[in-house]
């Protein structure tokens, strides 16, 4: 899976950093291949902001090393923000300013000739469907508009690594699809891709994923392997009481964990074959008549709970 | 500094101003504002001061004392009173601001002994008021001493000239119809561009933070310089321009005199509109929200601006230290600058302390400024 040395991306190595006496991320080691799509998966505070924003060379670490395109990102900021673009999580464009002109101030700050940035803005106005709005104000755009934007003066330098903190929160799912589509556009020109996501239906379509806990990578994987790495087998129970079923199921011996997924309840069990009778009986035993068992695909949220939930968090 | 990055900066920082109205108001209305403002409603001129006669004698000569105080169009006899206990009311009650009282033997004295005194009181609290009707008072002492003189001479058949007649003669340079107009005007402009300049630059960056423009910002190659000079260049503009609307209302408008060279002043207002911004800017980078900001720039620049640089208060009688401290306002040497163009016409020869202090200043604040922008969070 891992790349040859000379087509790495993005090399991190030994990367920390504190604020005051929280350690925020904690010698963090990542290796992105070229034309990778790869994934910062973790909850709120597991220190994904953090990473993008030293791997965007606005945040110094204390400690570490970051290589993107084979520029120093610590020694030499200004020119390592020639070779990436960086999104940050919230909408950092103007909103006093149309499509049209914050697509042009920022190319003009990347030094993207004036000639080519027309034509460039153009090109990329049209494949995401803003060309009639270009004249509107950024403050008066929907939230997927908005992402559409950020991409758009993201990549009007053709950026070799693309950082997306969160791109697709607070954004509907069809404009996600449409940013998606870009995305994979992008990487088949040949453009390195590193995002940070809280949806895991988006984590799923990561090539590789890094699954980061309390600062730290505590798994890092294409999300079949991950999947794959799951212990335990994923058992899915439709009720039309889920909140009662889980109540059922948890504690029961075998089962290793229960998470609620909307109207279903997904409970990883040691040992299928043998647990789901029991479990049949338990969730019985409760009163609840409907619930229907079936061995389920995990999905990476799945893959997440399992994976993180045995281990203990680090104090801080 | 790369050329296209420092255009397309200004750009992007003009089209936000255009677009703001409240930013919009305080480049074009308040310069409005403040000169119509301080052009019609401030006026150090102390005319018709009330004043409190109590005439002891009630004599020829006492009253020809009593009619040179109204004569002079700066006192008005508010009330004749009988005794001196109704000083203390009228001045108690503010009907009064001055008393003069003519004591009982005074045309015996002055027959006897060629002068007489006459006692004047004042209500001192406020104190430049005071000042002034005082120096009114002695010009009407001194000419009815010129007048008592004249007669006495004449009455002795000697010649007016042979005793000495004493002639009150006030003579006021540069600003000979002595309406404090023409000296507060020029310095309007000073006030004007502390306040504009400043307000505005002290939102730029504090501005940028406060919306969370600023990280999507530091991602790129631009530099602290061309975010600094860029953010400045339309700033700088609309102080020029709002200093040469205010000039050209001073002059056209209030016909205040203007004597000196216009490339002096050209030159020297850019040079406090750096000064200005220089401090704006170097605020909003500090405070990184806009309220607080503003304020912060409101008292540095707006204060000393009004209060220490000469403007409104002479310097000259200001308390000692607080003398040496207006060397440490920048505005000072431009208010300097300004009246001197104005009133006096002044070349560079006149102008070369105020204008080197002024450079100083800039080159201060400009080179303060451009370290203090950091591209991180």
């Amino acid at each position: 899976m891992m790349a040859e040395v000379n087509e790495i991306a993005v090399r991190v190595h030994g990367l920390s950093k504190s604020f005051g006496s929280v350690r925020a991320v904690r010698d963090i080691d990542l290796a992105v291949a070229q034309g990778e799509i790869f994934g910062l998966v973790g909850p709120d505070g597991a220190g994904k902001t953090t990473i993008m924003r030293m791997l965007a060379a606005v945040l110094r670490p204390d400690a570490g090393e970051i290589l993107v395109d084979g520029v120093d990102v610590v020694a030499e900021a200004e020119r390592a923000k020639l070779h990436l673009s960086y999104m940050p999580q919230r909408f950092g464009l103007y909103e006093d300013l149309t499509i049209a002109e914050n697509i042009f101030f920022y190319g003009a700050l990347f030094g993207v000739p004036r000639g080519e940035r027309i034509a460039r803005s153009q090109e990329l106005l049209e494949a995401a469907g803003l060309l009639p709005f270009r004249r509107r104000l950024a403050g008066q755009l929907s939230g997927g508009m908005k992402q559409k934007l950020g991409l758009i003066c993201a990549l009007i330098h053709t950026p070799r690594v693309l950082l997306l903190d969160e791109p697709t929160t607070g954004v509907d799912p069809v404009s996600r699809r449409d940013f998606w589509a870009i995305l994979y556009n992008l990487r088949e020109g040949g453009v390195t891709i590193v995002l940070s996501t809280a949806y895991m239906d988006e984590a799923e379509r990561c090539s590789r994923l890094a699954l980061l806990h309390g600062g730290e990578i505590r798994h890092c994987d294409t999300p079949q392997h991950l999947k794959a790495a799951m212990p335990g087998a994923l058992l899915a129970i439709a009720s039309a009481h889920p909140r009662d079923v889980r109540e059922a199921v948890s504690g029961k011996p075998g089962v290793l964990g229960a998470l609620l997924m909307g109207d279903r309840v997904h409970v990883r069990v040691d040992d299928a074959e043998r647990r789901i009778p029991e479990l049949r009986a338990a969730i019985a035993d409760q009163g609840i008549a409907d619930a229907v068992i079936t061995p389920a695909e995990p999905g990476i949220e799945d893959v997440f709970v399992a994976l993180l939930g045995e281990e203990k968090p680090h104090e801080p | 500094m790369n050329i296209q990055r420092l255009l397309a900066m200004a750009y992007k920082e003009t089209l936000q101003i255009w677009r703001d109205p409240r930013s919009l108001a305080v480049a074009l209305l308040m310069p409005l504002m403040q000169m119509g403002l301080l052009g019609y409603g401030v006026s150090l001129d102390i005319k018709h001061v009330p004043l409190c006669v109590y005439d002891q004698e009630n004599s020829q000569a006492s009253r020809a004392v009593v009619d040179d105080f109204t004569a002079s169009n700066w006192f008005t006899i508010s009330h004749t009173i009988a005794s001196e206990a109704g000083i203390r009311r009228a001045m108690d009650r503010g009907e009064c601001a001055a008393a003069v009282v003519i004591p009982v033997d005074f045309s015996r004295t002055l027959a006897a002994t060629g002068s007489a005194p006459v006692q004047a009181i004042f209500d001192a609290t406020d104190v430049n008021t005071t000042n002034i009707a005082m120096g009114y008072a002695q010009g009407v002492v001194a000419q009815t001493n010129a007048t008592i003189a004249a007669r006495w001479a004449a009455s002795h058949g000697v010649q007016p000239s042979l005793v000495g007649r004493v002639d009150f003669e006030p003579s006021v340079w540069f600003n000979e119809t002595l309406e404090s107009r023409n000296f507060i005007i020029p310095g309007v402009v000073a006030v004007i561009l502390a306040l504009v300049g400043a307000q505005l630059t002290s939102l730029t960056i504090s501005r940028e933070w406060e919306r969370g423009t600023m990280e999507q910002l530091i991602s790129t190659p631009v530099t602290p310089l061309e975010v600094m000079f860029g953010k400045l260049i339309p700033y700088f503009a609309i102080g020029l321009l709002d200093a040469a609307f205010c000039l050209a209302v001073a002059v056209f408008w209030f016909h205040v005199p203007f004597r000196g060279s216009i490339g002096i002043l050209f030159v020297t207002t850019a040079l406090f509109d750096l000064v200005v911004l220089g401090i704006g800017y170097l605020i909003s980078v500090r405070i990184r929200n806009q309220l607080g900001a503003s304020q912060v720039a409101l008292l540095l620049t707006m204060l000393p601006t009004t209060l220490l640089s000469g403007y409104t208060f002479p310097i000259d009688q200001m308390p000692a230290a607080i003398q040496v401290l207006t060397y440490a306002v920048y505005s000072r040497y431009y208010v300097t600058i300004l009246r001197t163009i104005f009133l006096k016409g002044g070349g560079l020869t006149d102008l070369w302390t105020p204008v080197l202090g002024l450079v100083a200043y800039a080159a201060i604040i400009i080179w303060l400024a451009a370290r203090a922008f950091r591209k991180h969070l």
